[in-house]
């Protein structure tokens, strides 16, 4: 009797604590959000206010129409939209190919993925911004995407799923007379459903989210992707205006978070499979 | 293959060459002025004094990041496994949220929060009677702040890659102990850690390595001040190639390359030979 007692009175600490500290994660957002509905008075009062004590739309005015951030969304999503679609179409005919053909060089060519996967941007971002001022790319959208049309993270997600395939399937494509092609697009494709979707998904993320890369190639405000306009607008000499600060924030944030909120299990069960490998 | 050759693989052999030349940003023009300069780039990286500072940060915020990290990551794992039925899916939704935002959003947003008067966290310790310091304006406190922040974005990822772990934990284990007079602490200790080795180590590692190019957080909050007291070894590759430093850059960022590859290998052999 006493144990049951016990682990109820428990079981409400772990809820209080484990509600508290969704509080704790959540509210940043909530007030983000709030805050950029508020006058730029009411962000600096001391004490802070909650809810905005007079709404005003003019943030996002100023945001859209004085800071282009239209432009800057625009760049973002046509960025990566291009990057999600190649990473899709090329990353799984290379998976593809390492997964399950045979051809000279195989055991290099993974090998070499897996050694640049090891390798973080921050190491060949200078060489490649070189090699990209070289094509004289620098400052323009192939600039900003050609780098990542094939990951080697892509690849070695398509490769892992793809390996997990029957032969026997492909198998049954050749002796039917299909070419390797076919095959792919036939048989290999269709089956890669939830394998797409996880590297869409991720791959989209983290394109939307990048920026060591766009702050470093687009030099103009013409090329800016939104996280580097906000960087930059909020690192700038005469930042004043807070509320559109919290307005450019939400207009990252937002799109992805519903995003993920729509696909939130694909997003996790993403995370969870590329972990235990 | 062809752009993954181009693009991925050759930057990475062609930065090792770089790294062993003064080339600089007037040199995009003319590759043939470049000169060779076998070890200095390093030798000068290692006996510069804000190198050195921003080594000594980037170390700071792995030490204390990752476990800290990692302790919310697997407390919030562990709740949501066995003790939460209800509501699990909106915690772990929750808990997820702040991993997909982007840093420099967030960056922009804790700024606010952590304003000394209008801020919200110093209102809260003003609630319980504390008055909180001006976080990012101190040298002392710039750098946990940081690191607290990181940490609240970051710590969805490992446990959901725990909470995976967790699952694949036999419960007859636990229900063995248990009728064995195991406490609750002991079956943890006894039987849930060693199983999760694996998982241990693979987040240790890929969060560890995350850490050390922490880049987003200072550029955005603090610019690497007060007093380069939170500047980081990314921050430091990046503002020497803004200097047009390249050669130099390079060898910056080969020194970290090395420094994640030696720490990887270190976790790995230091957590497997403790089974």
């Amino acid at each position: 009797m006493l144990n049951i007692k016990r682990s109820a009175a428990s079981r409400w600490l772990l809820y209080t604590v484990v509600t508290l500290g969704f509080v704790a994660v959540v509210t940043p957002f909530v007030w983000m959000i709030l805050g950029s509905f508020k006058t730029q008075g009411e962000l600096l009062r001391v004490p802070p206010t909650w809810w905005p004590q007079k709404p005003t739309l003019d943030n996002y005015r100023a945001l859209f129409s004085e800071e282009s951030f239209l432009r800057y969304f625009a760049n973002s999503t046509l960025v990566a939209v291009c990057v999600t679609a190649a990473n899709v179409i090329f990353c799984s005919m290379v998976g593809y190919a390492l997964a399950k053909l045979n051809f000279r060089g195989k055991k290099l060519v993974f090998a070499l993925v897996m050694g640049t996967l090891m390798v973080p941007g921050m190491v060949t971002f200078v060489p490649l911004f070189v090699l990209v001022a070289n094509l004289g790319l620098v400052d323009s959208y192939p600039g900003l995407i050609l780098p990542f049309l094939v990951t080697p993270f892509g690849v070695f997600l398509m490769r892992q799923f793809i390996i997990g395939l029957p032969d026997d399937l492909l198998d049954a494509g050749r002796i039917d007379g299909a070419s390797e092609l076919r095959i792919f697009r036939q048989v290999i494709l269709p089956l890669c459903g939830p394998g797409v979707a996880t590297l869409g998904i991720l791959t989209f993320l983290g394109s939307w989210n990048s920026f060591l890369w766009p702050l470093v190639v687009a030099q103009t405000q013409d090329h800016y992707t939104l996280p580097v306009a906000l960087a930059l607008f909020s690192t700038g000499q005469n930042v004043t205006n807070y509320g559109v600060l919290l307005a450019g924030a939400s207009v990252v944030v937002v799109p992805i978070l519903i995003v993920f909120l729509i696909f939130q299990r694909r997003f996790i069960e993403g995370i969870a499979t590329t972990g235990i490998k | 293959m062809l752009l993954f050759s181009v693009f991925t693989a050759w930057p990475v052999i062609s930065s090792l060459y770089m790294s062993l030349t003064d080339i600089k940003s007037r040199d995009l023009r003319s590759p043939f002025a470049v000169s060779f300069v076998g070890l200095q780039n390093y030798a000068h990286v290692l006996s510069d004094s804000q190198f050195r500072q921003s080594a000594f940060n980037t170390a700071y915020f792995v030490i204390v990041g990752v476990p800290l990290t990692l302790g919310i990551a697997l407390a919030a794992a562990l709740a949501l496994d066995k003790g939460i039925t209800r509501f699990r899916t909106v915690f772990r939704v929750g808990y997820y949220t702040p991993v997909v935002t982007s840093i420099v959003a967030v960056a922009v947003v804790w700024r606010f929060l952590l304003q000394p008067d209008s801020g919200l966290v110093n209102t809260i310790l003003r609630w319980v009677g504390i008055s909180g310091p001006d976080w990012l304006g101190s040298t002392t406190w710039a750098m946990p702040s940081l690191i607290v922040m990181a940490s609240w974005r970051n710590f969805g990822t490992a446990m959901i890659i725990f909470l995976a772990g967790l699952q694949s934990v036999p419960v007859m284990l636990h229900e063995a102990a248990s009728i064995d007079g195991a406490s609750s602490w002991q079956r943890f200790r006894h039987i849930t850690l060693p199983l999760l080795r694996p998982t241990m180590l693979f987040v240790t590692v890929t969060t560890g390595i995350g850490y050390l190019q922490f880049f987003e957080e200072p550029f955005v909050m603090t610019k690497g001040g007060p007093l380069d007291s939170t500047i980081s070894m990314s921050m430091f590759t990046y503002n020497q190639f803004g200097f047009g430093n390249y050669g130099f850059a390079t060898a910056t960022a080969y020194v970290l390359f090395v420094i994640i590859v030696a720490l990887t290998a270190v976790v790995f052999r230091s957590l497997r030979s403790n089974t």
